[in-house]
């Protein structure tokens, strides 16, 4: 559903230079593949991340999709950016183009928030606000998720129910997902291609293909 | 632990209440001793409050203020809202408009307010316009500087979600302007009851401002303190009544 091609993106340093950030990068994404970007902090995980939902528009390569249109894309940021002053209810109903009510309440219980539902997103743990911001992501239908460190900083028991909780609302409704993370054990729990970045400026090192395994029922990926 | 934090919420009205009724006490005491035409006592005040409040002049000429307070209020307020946004958001529209509300911001109230009536006759929309206008610099600096401190992750979130742009509006950006809102009416309010006095004063028939210049003539201070404690009691009640449930109401997310 995706190919980009990226042929280098740099930022401009406060000084006035141009720091080179991705060398070349190719990416392509499967219909309902997980695909994940792991590598050291700072090579442009984020970024790549960015340029693929359109938030970063700035780069020298091209960007294009399978029907020709950008797909509604369902985005989980690294600190979950839930709105302080709305429920997480409303949170996930403003995500939403229509409201579509049953799917909402079906995310909130798949990642186990439904008591949490009518509570600002202050008064949840970081664990919360991010399956909260999970639930967000594929409250509006998404043909893509894009995901950022979605489980980084959190407690080992809390990372690996989030994940278990991430597939399931998966499960439900596949999609494809590019997952950006630091950590292989969560990568290959959870992607169905690795990409291993670095190198200054960052490109592919390694392609890792994990094994289909039961979660993943075959031929699902196409 | 619990009953001192029991007994220090509700000493609190009595702290305040305890200040006021020392006020008034050396105010009565004051004006025994005094015992002067200028400086009558809190309750011949009162008295002439009352009888005034009676007559109907009082209630007439405060209904009179407070409508005059109250177009200019919501009308450089909401100008000044969405001037301060609009020039906080784009660049290009705060420099064009920067020096302008600089100007306007540094102008004496007396000049605006003596211009428009030059300009405009000494009627109804000349007097509200002057006090909005007085106002409506001070809204769109506030708002502006609110508007710059937006937090840039949640505008990004709206915009990868695709949020249409009124929702964005209502959801993202007011919520979180309500505490520059609020200074902003805060201020707003104080300034307005000033200036609108003024403006009665200089270019209008009737109003508290009217009256208070009739009883300046007459070196009636009793009715001028008569008027200025109704006055005081209407701001009172506008802030209890009004301006703090609606904050509470607004900031309830944050307990």
């Amino acid at each position: 559903m995706l190919r980009l091609h990226v042929e280098s993106k740099s930022f401009r340093t406060a000084a006035g230079g141009v720091l080179p950030v991705l060398g070349q990068i190719d990416l392509t994404l499967g219909r309902r593949e997980i695909v994940a970007l792991v590598g050291p902090s700072g090579c442009g995980k984020t970024t790549l991340l960015r340029i693929t939902g359109g938030l970063d528009p700035a780069f020298e390569g091209t960007l294009a999709w399978a029907a020709g249109v950008m797909p509604r894309i369902g985005t989980v940021f690294q600190e979950p950016r839930l709105l302080p002053w709305r429920t997480v209810w409303q949170n996930l109903l403003l995500a939403q183009r229509s409201a579509n009510l049953k799917l909402a309440s079906d995310l909130l219980r798949t990642l186990d928030l439904s008591g949490s539902r009518d509570a600002y997103p202050g008064t949840l743990s970081l664990g919360m606000a991010r399956r909260g911001a999970i639930a967000r992501a594929f409250a509006i239908e998404p043909d893509l998720v894009l995901l950022d460190e979605p489980f980084v900083s959190l407690d080992p028991e809390a990372a690996r129910r989030g994940q278990a909780l991430l597939l399931e609302a998966w499960r439900a409704r596949p999609t494809a997902a590019l997952l950006v993370t630091h950590d292989r054990a969560e990568a290959a729990a959870l992607a169905d291609r690795i990409l291993l970045l670095g190198g200054t400026p960052t490109r592919v090192l390694e392609e890792v293909i994990v094994a289909a395994r039961a979660r993943r029922p075959a031929g699902e990926i196409s | 632990m619990s009953a001192r934090l029991a007994s220090r919420f509700d000493s609190e009205p009595l702290i305040r209440l305890a200040a006021a009724a020392a006020f008034l006490l050396v105010w009565q005491i004051g004006a025994g001793l005094a015992h002067s035409r200028l400086l009558p006592s809190f309750t011949a005040v009162l008295r002439a409050m009352v009888l005034e409040t009676l007559s109907g002049a009082l209630p007439w000429n405060l209904a009179i203020t407070l409508g005059r307070v109250a177009a200019a209020f919501t009308i450089s307020l909401l100008l000044g809202c969405a001037l301060g946004i609009a020039m906080g958001r784009w660049r290009r529209l705060d420099l064009l408009l920067d020096n302008a509300v600089t100007v306007l911001l540094n102008l004496p109230a007396l000049v605006i307010i003596v211009l428009l009536y030059v300009w405009f006759g000494l009627n109804e929309t000349a007097a509200i316009a002057a006090v909005a206008l007085n106002k409506l610099p001070s809204t769109t600096i506030v708002l502006r500087e609110g508007t710059r401190a937006l937090d840039p992750t949640l505008d990004e979130m709206a915009v990868s979600f695709r949020m249409p742009r009124w929702r964005v509006l209502r959801h993202v950006v007011l919520p979180q302007l309500v505490p520059y809102i609020f200074a902003a009416a805060r201020s707003g309010l104080a300034l307005i009851w000033k200036i609108v006095l003024v403006v009665e004063l200089l270019g209008r028939s009737n109003g508290v401002g009217f009256q208070i210049q009739i009883y300046f003539q007459l070196f009636d201070v009793t009715m001028i303190l008569a008027y200025t404690l109704a006055f005081i009691l209407v701001v009172q009640l506008i802030e209890w009544g009004a301006l703090q449930p609606l904050e509470l109401w607004t900031t309830r997310w944050r307990r």
